[in-house]
């Protein structure tokens, strides 16, 4: 086999110049047929692998407290469990709004998704500075570390919406174009279920 | 953009330090702000100002994020996100191992080298743990000393374990077996490698302040209770999980999408499967590891109990949430390794791969079965005793897959012209240390059996030999099988066989013997033992010690070969996979033109096989098909 002949050929063939519409640097971010799938897959294996983190939290809340349950708000409770459903559909509206390329409907829904979401921080935190149990306590450690973890996320997605309001505000994104605002409501729904699952593991169950 | 040349210019004289210059000026400005804000507040709730760990887990997160855009993130990725353009990251020049490169390669190599330098460095300090063990009586390190040694080297060594094959191996070949020309997300890829040097900083940073000495799995009561070390750990930990949960994404998300056309997953590599096994493993159970040390972080520094049992805390919960982690973890070490073992084994065996389909079934059926085990570690932890029986049975299940990739291995050496050389020897070394490994852990998932054996040095063994007599004897015939194609040199073939068998024959020279010691209860995690095994110990040391030595053979092979060794042909193996249709070192980007497959990767001497793939531009060489006897 004619070896260093082919590493030469091979070389040269590297070395020319090439149009490939497909494919560009090493960023590999231009342009590609397979880019929306992979970054649709790509955030759902996210999703994926933010549940197991959440599972095991569920899991420890009835592990340390079984099913006994301190004394929460139970109104409080459940409006601040209403307000953050009510956002992922505000959030829905703003992603079909751009879509169909309505730039108002899509900041205006925006805007009221961040304002729910910063209501319900709000919600837990107040929660938080009335709660009648302490974190020293297994159900307070349960309680404080689920909301605390699901709080977080909802305070990185509001960031992420506002950078995305923010982008809108200057004209980016499109009917055509605007996976970072899919992408963005994508996360905001996976954190909105991930609290119709810690709701009542929280708040309904036991006594 | 797409239009003109790939070829890019280097930008300027970029001096190759300033990347990780800004990133340490990211990570002292973040850590000054969440350290400080956090002292601020203190002082207004009326606290002293500092409390080391307080302080330190608030300042580094922000630390954290600060290093990552500093050293590029923001300069490459983060300007997009404010609607800027981002910059061209640097694809050309020895600078580009120093950056925010988006490279397979490059960030293969950074990987690679990074986590050898870790495992000589964890490598030492088991010399000296066997060092101490030469006698009872302390001869080296004080007891506190020998537990932080011994800590650290365990959690480097696991992270060497985790990230070596797959970060390193995995970035730079499962792109090219696959036929694309990058992974799915490259800058996401380059990001998982600059999270590596805050954890080596961390865990090595520890030290300075008290270290931590409850080993790498940092169980609690004592992980709540020891130094501040500790929670440095935790933070490494944190960080290092991210790392190899994000890699797990990307390359799950490559495989699928950015094979080369033609390649149906019945066509893949066997190694690239191994890839997509550990990295479902990895993208999954990896977040309760980190969830256990966000809970350890929480009763240290903000007095939650989850594992306090005066207030309530459960420390069997820590074991739980661990283990549930770490033992599908072993099969995050151990996959990739059987996947370049068959590998290696049917190129040189220079027959078809025996049983794919089982094989490749096999490994999924780990995968399936890794995340029902777990509490085989905890038979003696006082948990419930009617999951005995439950954990024995499933423990004991799971060998049946393992069984199914042991025999693809036998099945292609049966009958076989094997083709000596390096590589070849340590995949065959591979399949007999994790016998061993294999079946000494019967005794170990038996209750009966384990219940005495265990915490003593017969788990110590069997775990290195299926760890290092799998894992990192598969990691040396990877580093000697793909050297060639990574570097464009050859190394040393006598030195590497002079490696091998020291390095084989030392290896179970010291871990065969060390049953025996376990079997008479010799504990693990301690200074001292009683004096009648101190015969066997020494004896365990010396050879620990030449096994040691073995690796001054392998550096100076590598380092020798790499500056002064003959240029390495294009395919030095004649083996089918398409990494060796590229030059070595293959070019940015790959591939000429995207290759289309059309057989086997492992027909060899099949008759009227089909060429594996077809690389359409002329000179690539794509067509010449070793197995076709055509050279």
């Amino acid at each position: 086999m004619a070896v260093v002949a082919s590493r030469e050929q091979a070389l040269a063939v590297a070395a020319v110049p090439r149009v490939v519409p497909s494919h560009n640097g090493g960023g590999g971010h231009h342009d590609e047929p397979q880019r929306p799938a992979m970054n649709q897959l790509g955030l759902w294996l996210f999703f994926v692998s933010e549940s197991f983190l959440f599972a095991s939290l569920l899991v420890a809340r009835f592990y340390l407290a079984g099913t006994s349950r301190g004394h929460v708000d139970q109104m409080l409770g459940l409006g601040i469990t209403a307000v953050l459903l009510v956002s992922s559909l505000t959030a829905y509206l703003s992603e079909v709004s751009i879509a169909q390329g309505n730039r108002g409907a899509f900041l205006f829904y925006l805007l009221l998704t961040i304002v729910l979401g910063v209501a319900f921080a709000g919600g837990v935190a107040f929660e938080w500075s009335t709660a009648e149990f302490s974190r020293s306590e297994p159900y307070g450690t349960a309680f404080f570390t689920m909301t605390g973890l699901h709080a977080s996320h909802v305070i990185s997605g509001v960031a992420m919406l506002g950078l995305v309001y923010y982008l809108g505000l200057r004209g980016h994104f499109s009917a055509k174009d605007h996976w970072g605002v899919e992408a963005v409501v994508k996360y905001w729904h996976f954190v909105d279920v991930v609290w119709v699952f810690f709701y009542p593991a929280l708040y309904l169950i036991g006594a | 953009m797409s239009e003109t040349a790939v070829v890019q210019q280097p930008q300027g004289a970029m001096p190759a330090i300033l990347p990780v210059v800004r990133g340490i000026i990211g990570a002292a400005l973040g850590f000054a702000l969440g350290a400080g804000a956090t002292s601020l507040i203190r002082i207004a709730t009326g606290h002293d100002a500092w409390d080391l760990e307080l302080n330190f887990v608030l300042g580094y997160t922000l630390a954290a994020p600060g290093w990552l855009l500093g050293v590029g993130v923001w300069q490459f990725w983060g300007r997009e996100w404010l609607g800027w353009k981002p910059q061209e990251p640097l694809l050309h020049g020895w600078q580009r191992y120093f950056t925010f490169c988006t490279d397979h390669k490059v960030i293969g190599v950074q990987y690679l080298v990074t986590f050898v330098v870790l495992f000589l460095l964890a490598g030492a300090f088991a010399m000296l743990i066997r060092l101490q063990l030469l006698s009872p009586e302390n001869p080296v390190l004080a007891d506190g000393t020998y537990n932080r040694v011994m800590s650290l080297h365990g959690i480097i060594m696991i992270a060497v374990a985790v990230a070596s094959v797959v970060g390193g191996f995995g970035n730079y070949f499962v792109p090219l077996m696959i036929g694309a020309r990058d992974v799915a997300f490259p800058r996401l890829n380059a990001l998982t490698f600059w999270l590596i040097p805050p954890v080596a900083v961390l865990l090595l940073g520890a030290q300075a302040v008290g270290g931590w000495d409850s080993g790498w799995t940092a169980y609690p009561p004592l992980s709540v209770r020891n130094a501040s070390g500790q929670i440095f750990f935790n933070m490494a930990i944190i960080t290092f999980g991210l790392s190899s949960i994000l890699s797990g994404l990307n390359f799950l998300t490559t495989v699928t999408y950015l094979r080369a056309p033609g390649m149906s997953w019945g066509k893949l590599p066997v190694f690239v499967w191994s890839v997509i096994c550990a990295s479902i493993i990895a993208l999954t159970f990896t977040q309760f590891f980190a969830a256990a040390m966000l809970m350890v972080t929480l009763d240290r520094i903000a007095g939650f109990s989850f594992f306090s049992a005066s207030d309530g805390g459960k420390p069997i919960l820590y074991q739980h949430i661990f283990w549930f982690y770490s033992h599908p973890a072993v099969y995050i070490f151990a996959l990739p390794g059987f996947g370049i073992t068959l590998e290696i084994i049917a190129h040189f065996s220079r027959k078809p791969l025996f049983a794919y389909r089982w094989a490749v079934g096999g490994m999924l059926g780990i995968v399936a079965i890794s995340g029902l085990v777990w509490a085989h570690h905890m038979f003696v932890s006082g948990m419930s005793p009617w999951m005995h029986g439950m954990f024995l049975v499933s423990t004991e299940i799971i060998s049946i897959p393992t069984g199914l990739v042991f025999l693809s291995a036998l099945g292609t050496i049966w009958m076989a012209k094997i083709w000596i050389r390096t590589p070849m020897l340590f995949a065959l070394s591979v399949v007999f240390n994790f016998m061993i490994g294999g079946l000494t852990g019967i005794f170990l998932a038996d209750v009966p059996t384990d219940v005495n054996l265990s915490d003593t040095y017969f788990v110590v063994a069997h775990f290195h030999y299926t760890i290092v007599g799998a894992e990192i004897f598969a990691l040396f015939a990877d580093i000697y099988y793909w050297f060639p194609k990574i570097t464009g040199k050859m190394y040393d073939e006598r030195l590497g066989q002079i490696h091998f068998w020291i390095m084989f024959i030392a290896f179970n020279m010291t871990f065969i013997p060390m049953f025996y010691p376990g079997l008479h209860g010799m504990n693990r995690r301690i200074a001292t033992y009683t004096p009648d095994l101190q015969g066997i110990n020494i004896f365990i040391s010396s050879m620990a010690f030449i096994l040691g030595a073995s690796f001054l053979i392998f550096i100076w092979n590598m380092c020798y070969s790499l500056l002064r060794g003959p240029v390495a042909a294009a395919d030095p193996w004649r083996a089918r996979t398409l990494e060796w249709r590229v030059s070595s070192p293959p070019p940015v980007e790959n591939f000429p033109a995207l290759p289309v497959i059309h057989g086997n990767p492992y027909d060899y001497g099949v008759p009227n096989a089909p060429a594996y793939a077809i690389i359409a531009i002329a000179g690539a060489s794509g067509e010449d098909d070793p197995a076709e006897g055509g050279n």
